[in-house]
């Protein structure tokens, strides 16, 4: 909404020292948010002054008429001397009252005026249009002003309005009231405690009988309409200066004087009119649902099928107008139509808000009907709309009128006085309440310490009692809500949320960076991960308007984000460059149907909850890394080290011990990895195994498809399931009596995993063992073709007795023994 | 044992002679003090102090003496063996730490070498941020709730008093989730992190102290100050007798451990559909603190010369969203707020282009470390 402050002004007894700025930070307090302050005009300097037009010669042998006309500012030049200007608009004639900016005026947008030669002729000054002044956008030609607008060589500044302060205000869906000059006025005038003048406020005779013919269909779409008309109106008639001027400073485009009044009333009142040419109406005029199949074209030339949810206003042939929306080419007011009909209705906002929508249209009407206006302000529209057409284009009002009204009960609020306070924390003075009810125009009744309160008919939004204290708070002022220190009742982080912590902690310490990509992929992202078609990550949720139709899938997996991430590191010239992201994947649920919708008065059943989580994807949080280059630089130390698949499946192990859970390392075939360099990652649950995640070296045709470095390896895991295999550490014994150690070398297939070795080792020792450490793996001369040698440290501690060395022995011997009967895996000599 | 030799005269024995035993001494501190190192001096303690050095032989022939000699022979060769030990000690001591200082020198690094062996990491400032504001109210005796990015409309509109036909569920540009055959799923990419209110009403105890961090989503295009994937944190405490005074405690803790002490905050009237009343926060300009107001001369890029900064939203849970969730708002009050993560991080360290925070650029992301 936008308002010019000499209009507000009209309005509200408002101190003259009160700056616009002042103004709108004022308001902005109290939730009307002023956006910005326009200070029209405020770049312009003078002399800008009335003048006359004396003569008029025409310039031949251009491109275009050029006119050189001789006019009469009096003194305002200085000599008294008729000035003479270049002017290329042939809108007026000799005699006509114009406005000139002589030269040295600045005119708005930093046009400086001057004398210079132009056509042949000097030309000092300009005589000015519409636009230039910044009044209205107008090319048709220069302003020529009604006789009697101004005296010749008078300043046109302060005549003509050309400095205003605007405020623009952001209207939040609630305050439709705000949508009017009288809505802001009635605000302005309470936070300032000075005295308001209803703009609505006006004597209207009964009529003198039924006016045109009016009905409304159903109850439920409308529950007013007014019908008021005006006959022997001049449709040639011109809008006067200071209602373009007032429409254009409101954001509103001047048309032509019918169309003109019914804006200016819905700016000045905020109840959207409709101005109809009462010749091509048929019939009677009705408020009724739209017919299945029914069309319409609307006033911006769209031809439009309607709903049967869209209210129309229809005449007894068809529909004329999407009601409150916007109205129909065949019934436009046009240039000759000298019978005007004025309609004003309370439309169902709701109705209108999906018109609006399902239309995609958009209109001032729409916003005010769908945010709630004055349900009794039609009549009084409808009148002042027709006076002015009658003031101003010659018209007569009719004093028969049609009025159709379904009246229904009005709201009442029942609210304690002391609500408001105990809502904001304050302790208000008895009767803040009262005032502050009374000044937005609601009424009430005491009834001990409640007030049963009557809103009033423009405060649809005021349905509850915190509506009430929301008024009585940002009057009294929001800013002057106490700060007041509590104490919660919680108590901490979950443990969940703690081992995230240590989790990103733990791969930022070991040099991964962490990104927080897009969840959206496409299915070029699912083929270049080469997954097959029936890949159960191919099962997306799909978005039904994605910012990209390239990408409307959401991710299953967190590696096509890294890995776009790595390539746009690696583009910009990084070379060593680890990466990985901590989020959610979504996976849908098989069979999953739609999520329902259960009402809110009530708490949903148990049930109902039920369903709408069983509609959702599965949401498991995952942890994934992907890295290339150099895993260790090179440098005055010695020789760096590539990074590979190991580094990831480190990566997997480190998160694992974060959680302290023990990560089961197998060889795997999955894509997007390397077929021979996949791991596949499992913990125990409770003895079950379970499938956590993959890691290795990425799958060739994967890092070309994604643009990768060569070698680039990546690991994913469920975060959750290794949250799942947590479990409560017990202290361990710690043994301090000498330690044995035992090297163990042994000799094995080169197919055999290492892994299994170690762990049969560690089976076999028994109870003595520390620990057991791989510490060197070989294949080469000293070694059968085909075989490798494995070494592994051994340490053996009891808790109880220095070891002898038979008793180490033994223990290496029994771990030795297992390793050989699971693996084949013999002692090395 | 032989039998005492009272005949012998002791003065007769020359090593014992007192004179003797002066030069033996003197001879050897002279040696050890002119030891030049720690080998001399090994030398010279084995010449001077060992089991052949002249003293030490003349300390066996007291065993030859009468009994009236053995004792003052003894305390004479005893004291000079004694002040050559300890010479010795003094000497050792000496040079020890001549070597010492001279191997320490010469074993000197050049400690300015770097160690960049391994690549550093970083989390990414949202992560630590949204952790830290999150800490903030952890720390007031709120605990961090959870729910799904995936949304049903219930939870994400209509619990939250989003009317099917409200403007308010057009104000947000929502993704939504196709459903089966293209339909409707009842189902979108969370606006806001506002329907784990709901989530929380429903699940937990009462009362209700909770903050929930997370992604949201809004089909806005990626630019300098948009992002279709962001991040808030809501909160929400549901109580008896909670008031709007402590919403403004909640909130200025945060201002003041985030952006500096003493920093005013200011509530404004507004609108949400799940809150009334409603109100916008805004923090007095960390910066200029309010002095670039209309003053031209000194214009503030942190606040546009406003002197204010909005930081969120906030108000009194609507009770309509009490009801749906089943707590009676006869009995219980509470408020809620939505705090961006992004615009906490790009105010505090200064951010000017939100890409930065989207593309994972590790330059940007290593600046931060991992902690915030």
């Amino acid at each position: 909404m936008r308002v010019p402050l000499t209009w507000l002004r009209e309005y509200v007894e408002l101190p003259a020292d009160v700056t616009a700025r002042e103004l709108a930070s004022r308001l902005t307090l109290a939730g009307l948010e002023v956006e910005t302050v326009d200070e029209l005009g405020a770049d312009l300097t003078g002399p800008i002054v009335f003048g006359r037009v004396l003569e008029i010669e025409e310039l031949t042998g251009f491109k275009k008429p050029i006119r050189y006309c001789r006019v009469d500012v009096g003194g305002a030049n200085g000599t008294g001397e008729p000035q003479e200007i270049v002017c290329g608009a042939r809108n007026f004639s000799e005699g006509d009252l114009v406005v000139v900016s002589l030269p040295g005026a600045e005119l708005p947008g930093g046009f400086k005026i001057g004398a210079r030669k132009t056509y042949g002729k000097m030309s000092a000054g300009m005589i000015c249009s519409a636009t230039e002044l910044g009044l209205w956008e107008d090319h048709t030609g220069i302003v020529v002003l009604p006789e009697g607008f101004g005296a010749v060589g008078e300043d046109a500044i302060a005549a003509l309005g050309l400095r205003e302060d605007v405020l623009d205000i952001a209207v939040t869906p609630d305050r439709g009231y705000a949508l009017s000059m009288r809505g802001v006025a009635r605000d302005v005038a309470a936070l300032y405690g000075v005295d308001f003048h209803d703009p609505a406020e006006m004597s209207i005779d009964e009529p003198t009988g039924e006016g045109h013919p009016g009905a409304i269909a159903d109850s439920a779409l409308a529950d007013r309409l007014v019908l008021r008309g005006a006959t022997g109106f001049d449709p040639e008639a011109p809008t006067p200066l200071w209602m373009k001027r007032r429409l254009h400073q409101g954001g509103v485009r001047p048309v032509a004087l019918a169309v003109d009044v019914t804006n200016y009333v819905m700016l000045e009142l905020g109840q959207p009119l409709h101005a109809w040419d009462r010749d091509r109406l048929d019939g009677t005029v009705t408020v009724r649902a739209a017919e299945a199949g029914e069309k319409l074209e609307t006033l911006d030339h769209v031809q439009r099928s309607l709903d049967v949810d869209d209210i129309v206003i229809a005449d007894e042939s068809a529909a004329q107008a999407v009601a409150g929306v916007m109205g129909g080419v065949d019934t436009e007011i046009g240039s000759t139509s000298s019978s005007v009909l004025v309609e004003s209705a309370h439309f169902e906002p709701r109705h209108i808000a999906r018109a609006s929508r399902r239309h995609q249209l958009s209109s001032e009407a729409s916003r005010r009907f769908e945010r709630g206006i004055d349900s009794q302000v039609q009549l009084v529209a409808a009148t002042r709309a027709v006076r002015l057409l009658a003031e101003l284009g010659g018209a007569t009002v009719e004093s028969a009128y049609t009025h159709v009204h379904h009246p229904s009960e009005p709201t009442t609020i029942a609210v304690r006085t002391g609500h408001a306070g105990s809502v904001a924390g304050i302790d208000y003075p008895e009767g803040t309440t009262e005032k502050w009810l009374r000044a937005i125009g609601c009424s009430y009744e005491a009834d001990g310490d409640v007030l049963m309160v009557t809103p009033p008919s423009w405060r649809p939004d005021l349905t509850e009692p915190n509506d009430i204290a929301e008024e009585v708070i940002r009057f009294e002022g929001y800013e002057n809500i106490p700060s007041i220190g509590f104490k919660g009742s919680g108590r901490g982080l979950t443990e969940s949320q703690r081992l995230r912590r240590a989790v990103g902690r733990t791969l930022a310490a070991t040099g991964y960076n962490e990104v927080l990509a897009y969840p959206f992929v496409g299915e070029r992202d699912l083929d270049g991960l080469q997954l097959t078609a029936d890949d159960p990550r191919r099962d997306n949720v799909r978005l039904a308007n994605p910012l990209n139709d390239e990408e409307p899938l959401l991710r299953t997996t967190l590696l096509p984000g890294l890995f776009k991430a790595l390539a746009r590191n690696v583009g910009r010239g990084l070379t060593d460059v680890a990466l990985f992201e901590m989020g959610l994947v979504y996976r849908p649920r098989p069979g999953a149907g739609r999520a329902p919708l259960p009402p809110v008065d009530r708490r949903p059943s148990d049930e109902e909850l039920a369903r709408i989580d069983a509609a959702l994807p599965e949401q498991p949080r995952r942890v994934a890394v992907v890295l290339t280059g150099a895993a260790e630089h090179t440098g005055w130390w010695g020789p760096g080290r590539q990074a590979s698949w190991a580094d990831a499946i480190q990566a997997a192990r480190d998160v694992a011990r974060v959680a302290g859970v023990g990560l089961e390392v197998e060889a795997d075939a999955l894509a997007p990895w390397h077929p021979g360099r996949c791991a596949a990652l499992y913990v125990r649950v409770g003895g079950e195994r379970v499938l956590v995640g993959h890691a290795g070296e990425l799958h060739p045709r994967t890092v070309k498809a994604f643009s990768l470095p060569e070698r680039t390896a990546a690991m994913e895991l469920d975060l959750d399931r290794i949250e799942s295999a947590r479990t409560k550490v017990s202290a361990p014994e710690v043994r301090t009596y000498p330690v044995a150690t035992q090297d163990v070398a042994m000799v094995v297939d080169e197919s055999v995993p290492v892994g299994d070795i170690g762990s049969a080792l560690a089976e076999g020792a028994g109870e003595l063992l520390e620990s057991v450490r791989l510490f060197d793996v070989y294949t080469g001369e000293q070694v059968e073709e085909g075989r490798k040698s494995v070494a592994f440290a051994l340490r053996f501690r009891a808790g109880d007795r220095t070891l002898t060395a038979e008793e180490a022995g033994a223990a290496r011997d029994a771990a030795v023994a297992l390793a050989t009967e699971r693996t084949g895996a013999v002692l090395r000599d | 044992m032989s039998a005492p030799n009272n005949s012998f005269d002791p003065v007769e024995v020359t090593p014992l002679h007192p004179d003797e035993v002066a030069r033996m001494r003197e001879e050897a501190l002279a040696a050890i003090e002119a030891a030049a190192d720690l080998a001399e001096l090994k030398e010279v303690r084995l010449a001077h102090a060992g089991d052949r050095s002249p003293l030490a032989l003349a300390n066996r022939e007291i065993g030859a003496l009468p009994p009236a000699a053995k004792a003052e022979a003894g305390k004479r060769v005893g004291g000079a063996r004694r002040d050559v030990g300890q010479a010795v000690k003094a000497r050792q001591a000496v040079l020890e730490a001549e070597r010492d200082e001279r191997v320490l020198v010469e074993e000197r690094v050049d400690v300015t070498l770097p160690w960049d062996r391994a690549p550093r990491g970083a989390r990414h400032p949202l992560t630590t941020v949204a952790e830290r504001m999150a800490d903030v109210f952890v720390g007031m005796g709120f605990e961090i709730a959870e729910g799904p990015e995936v949304e049903a409309e219930w939870f994400n509109f209509d619990a939250l008093n989003f009317q099917p036909d409200h403007p308010a569920r057009t104000m947000q540009d929502t993704f939504f989730v196709e459903g089966p055959e293209g339909g409707e799923s009842g189902m979108v990419l969370r606006t806001h992190t506002s329907p784990v209110q709901v989530r929380s009403l429903l699940t937990r105890e009462l009362p209700v102290y909770v903050v929930a961090p997370g992604k949201t989503f809004r089909t806005d295009e990626l630019d300098a100050t948009h992002t279709p994937v962001f991040h808030q944190l809501e909160g929400l405490v549901v109580d008896k007798g909670i008031t709007m005074a402590h919403l403004r405690g909640a909130i200025d803790t945060f201002v003041e451990s985030f952006f500096g002490e003493a920093l005013r905050t200011r509530f404004r009237a507004s609108y949400f559909p799940f809150t009334e009343p409603s109100a916008e926060v805004d923090m007095e300009c960390f910066v200029c603190r309010g002095a670039s107001m209309g003053d031209p001369d000194a214009p503030c890029r942190t606040c546009s010369s406003e002197g204010w900064i909005e930081i969120g939203g906030c108000g009194v849970v609507n009770p309509r969203v009490l009801t749906a969730a089943g707590v009676d708002p006869e009995v219980y009050s509470g408020w809620a707020f939505g705090l961006g993560v992004e615009r906490t991080l790009m105010f505090a360290h200064g951010v000017r282009d939100m890409r930065d925070m989207v593309e994972g650029d590790t330059r940007f992301t290593s600046a931060f470390g991992s902690e915030i």
